[in-house]
């Protein structure tokens, strides 16, 4: 990508975000509700982008075997255990994130 | 409470997110620096998107080069839920005056759930909801540009270090598993996220798995059934 991309990226992604934060004070102002169906949608729609993004990490893991989807998949086990476990985001990114480079370089 | 009261007690509830933004920020800066990008675009980049996650993604598709659509459909599906933060805060944030575009700009998931908690009068209330935003929005964008300087010095190869998106996914993901029975949109989402992987490949399945999950969730939602 060329830095006029980048910057274009960049800044399209701030408006985006920007834009959605700032939705309701444009939209329902006042006392006007949200519809119910656009509440229920709030509520099931981050799990389900969620679970996109992390067939999105580990697209690539159909290539190589040995090479990368040991290293993902162990680490995604490791860092859903150790959260299941501690419940603590700290420890089970680096946990994970350790596991997978160590993995990387020994497998 | 006095000014420094004030200060002082945001200060301290704000302790919980410095530990998790500069960690997170710096992982996000090192990541950066591994994918070309100095601590000057870790930083432009926190000063003006300013959302964890979302920037984790953008990396890859900086470096991978994806389209413009599809990079303002994930911003847009992935901080969608950041409405729905704002939604809570409407009656407070309308009277911050001059500090109501900034309290829009600085929304995240941890400041919203600290603002959230708070239960002070108004007055103090208004100046410890900015203060906690202004220190977290600190904590981030020092934990980035710390990152890509570290990025930069360390002796060793950092390969694998952008796993580290992935854990966070994963630990995200968990989260919303357990805030609900209805499991069926985060199997959804999974199902056509790998149905489209198959069809449209690694380069091109991001748009129509997006589009496809939401437009589903949409119908659903909006017919009234429960999913």
């Amino acid at each position: 990508m060329t830095t006029g991309g980048i910057l274009l990226a960049v800044l399209v992604s701030a408006v985006c975000t920007f834009a959605l934060r700032a939705l309701p004070f444009l939209a329902f102002n006042g006392e006007r509700r949200m519809p119910l169906w656009l509440d229920r949608l709030g509520q099931v729609l981050p799990a389900a982008i969620m679970a996109v993004l992390i067939v999105y990490c580990l697209k690539d893991v159909g290539s190589d075997l040995r090479g990368i989807a040991f290293p993902k998949g162990i680490a995604v086990a490791a860092v859903a255990v150790t959260y299941k476990w501690k419940h603590n985001t700290l420890i089970s990114i680096a946990a994970g994130t350790i596991l997978h480079m160590v993995l990387l370089r020994v497998l | 409470m006095t000014k420094a009261q004030i200060r002082k007690n945001a200060f301290l509830k704000s302790i919980p997110i410095m530990c998790s933004y500069i960690f997170v920020s710096m992982a996000y800066g090192i990541m950066m620096e591994n994918a070309g990008f100095g601590w000057y675009y870790s930083l432009f980049v926190s000063l003006t998107v300013y959302t964890g996650a979302f920037q984790f993604v953008l990396i890859t598709f900086l470096s991978s080069g994806a389209s413009i659509v599809t990079i303002a459909l994930t911003a847009f599906l992935m901080n969608s839920r950041q409405t729905f933060y704002s939604l809570t805060f409407l009656k407070d944030f309308q009277k911050m005056g001059r500090r109501k575009l900034y309290m829009i700009h600085t929304m995240t998931d941890e400041t919203y759930a600290v603002n959230c908690a708070l239960d002070l009068p108004e007055k103090e209330k208004e100046d410890t909801m900015f203060l906690v935003a202004f220190f977290s929005r600190c904590y981030w964008m020092a934990g980035a540009v710390l990152g890509g300087v570290i990025g930069q010095l360390l002796p060793f190869d950092m390969e694998g270090i952008d796993f580290c998106m992935t854990a966070l996914f994963v630990i995200i993901f968990i989260d919303q598993w357990e805030k609900t029975r209805k499991h069926i949109p985060a199997m959804t989402g999974l199902g056509i996220g790998i149905l489209c992987l198959v069809i449209f490949g690694q380069k091109s399945f991001m748009l129509p798995a997006l589009l496809i999950t939401s437009g589903i969730l949409v119908i659903t939602e909006k017919g009234g059934k429960s999913v």
